[in-house]
């Protein structure tokens, strides 16, 4: 099972969690296996069409999946998967 | 050309000068550097003391804010006694309190479409402090534009994102994220909280890749996104490609600033809290509660919030948890909610209404207009 980090403000929709271990030879697979446990995830991910959000960004280990395979880039046991949002705080 | 250090700044800045990679040529860079911060509140802060300590020769500081009670749990360059003065001054007299070689520009003014390129075209680069998408997607286009470095940070809660952006070759911010979330997705820190320390280590993160790009030594952030989890204490880094989709063009010919307000998708007049018919004052609140009529008043904050302050009679049901438990409220019953400032709760009257729900009020203001006007011994937080 692949590691997947869930970035602090996605948490509230894993009941806090900080790691998620889901099953998966892919990303959509991974991430398909890691909605299905947290439904409430999936609309903070994906848009009505089904595609990655533009403001969220999918690491397999340290690469950017949009430079590797997209959705099929291939996920092995050991790795790490990390959902990287934007965030905005700072100043006030 | 010919700038010198006066004896005063040699032992000021002997720690700097007796290490090689700074020493006079440095430090002397340093004094020559012009940096914009952008923000004076918590990155701004760190950002400002340091900078202002290491000796830039000249820093430009944007701002138009009031210094707030509840800022000074982080934002150290303010103090105390500086609570409804304007950010700007406080933290320029500060500044030159600890350097008074120091050359400060103030520019009190929010950062536009109108005024960006124009300030930012003063400065060697920028350190990017902000709290909000559409500022930040517009000095990123500013610096690509003007090809200024820009040196980001970002926090949330725990959390921390750092990088440089707007390199001669590296990425910009829109090669990481080609548009902002919607809003209200995405939690501001003023909603979601912030740990006072965290913008401390991510501003002098910040601080010391901006010491390096006047410096030129060292590795920098340019292509590698750090971030940072200050609650279990790990710092990781990811790659960051220049996006050969990027929005901004190869990064290279954002054609002009544009409405980011908009690109935002925030709509012109400023938000206001979700006013709608059928909202209810504090005072209105009260007077149903005295007159012992029949109603709900359904709290939909965080339960640490509840224990901070709370209204007799009201019920606790988060929002985030409010889908799952509409169970627990009669469909027929009179229902007003409430949050702090009447954000949330006016997104509980929509779900609610959505849900079947038909008599459903928000009371304004939330539970900081009730201290305001009803209940004064209810703490505002």
């Amino acid at each position: 099972m692949a590691k997947i980090l869930i970035p602090t403000p996605l948490r509230q929709f894993t009941g806090g969690a900080d790691t998620v271990d889901a099953a998966g030879a892919s990303v959509a697979e991974v991430l398909g296996a890691l909605t299905a446990a947290y439904p409430e995830l999936r609309p903070n991910l994906y848009n009505e069409e089904g595609k990655l959000r533009s403001f969220v960004n999918i690491y397999v280990n340290d690469e950017d999946i949009r430079y590797l395979s997209k959705d099929s880039t291939a996920v092995a046991e050991a790795d790490t998967i990390s959902i990287i949002p934007s965030i905005a705080g700072g100043r006030a | 050309m010919s700038v010198t250090l006066s004896n005063e700044e040699i032992a000021r800045y002997s720690r700097h000068l007796i290490l090689p990679e700074v020493g006079m040529e440095g430090q002397l860079k340093l004094k020559q550097a012009k940096v914009l911060l952008v923000g004076t509140g918590g990155l701004g802060a760190p950002l400002g003391l340091y900078l202002a300590a290491a000796g830039i020769g000249k820093i430009g500081l944007v701002d138009f804010d009031v210094v707030d009670a509840s800022n000074l749990q982080r934002q150290v360059i303010h103090g105390t006694k500086d609570i409804g003065r304007k950010k700007i001054d406080s933290a320029a007299d500060r500044m030159l309190d600890i350097n008074p070689n120091l050359e400060i520009v103030k520019h009190e003014v929010p950062l536009t479409s109108e005024n960006a390129l124009e300030i930012v075209a003063q400065y060697d680069l920028v350190a990017d402090g902000t709290d909000n998408f559409p500022t930040r997607y517009l000095v990123n286009d500013a610096c690509v534009l003007l090809g200024k470095p820009n040196v980001y940070g970002s926090i949330f809660r725990f959390e921390g994102q750092s990088s440089i952006f707007a390199t001669e070759s590296g990425p910009c911010y829109r090669c990481l994220y080609p548009e902002p979330p919607p809003p209200g997705l995405v939690p501001s820190c003023a909603e979601g909280g912030v740990l006072g320390i965290l913008p401390g280590v991510v501003g002098l993160i910040q601080a010391t890749e901006v010491v390096k790009l006047i410096l030129g030594k060292g590795t920098t952030l340019e292509g590698r996104l750090m971030l940072y989890d200050a609650l279990n204490m790990k710092f990781r880094e990811l790659k960051l490609r220049r996006n050969p989709e990027c929005p901004s063009g190869n990064c290279s010919v954002v054609k002009g600033l544009i409405d980011y307000q908009q690109f935002c998708g925030i709509p012109d007049a400023p938000p206001s809290p979700a006013v709608t018919l059928g909202d209810l004052e504090a005072t209105d609140v009260k007077r149903m509660i005295d007159a012992g009529e029949d109603f709900l008043l359904l709290d939909v904050r965080e339960p640490h919030e509840y224990q901070i302050a709370s209204i007799p009679k009201a019920q606790l049901i988060p929002l985030g948890t409010l889908p799952n438990r509409l169970t627990e409220l009669p469909k027929d019953a009179r229902i007003v909610c409430h949050c702090k400032s009447g954000m949330r709760s006016a997104k509980a009257v929509d779900l609610l209404k959505q849900s079947g729900f038909t008599n459903v009020a928000n009371m304004k203001g939330g539970i900081l207009a009730w201290s305001d006007k009803v209940d004064p011994s209810v703490p505002k937080y």
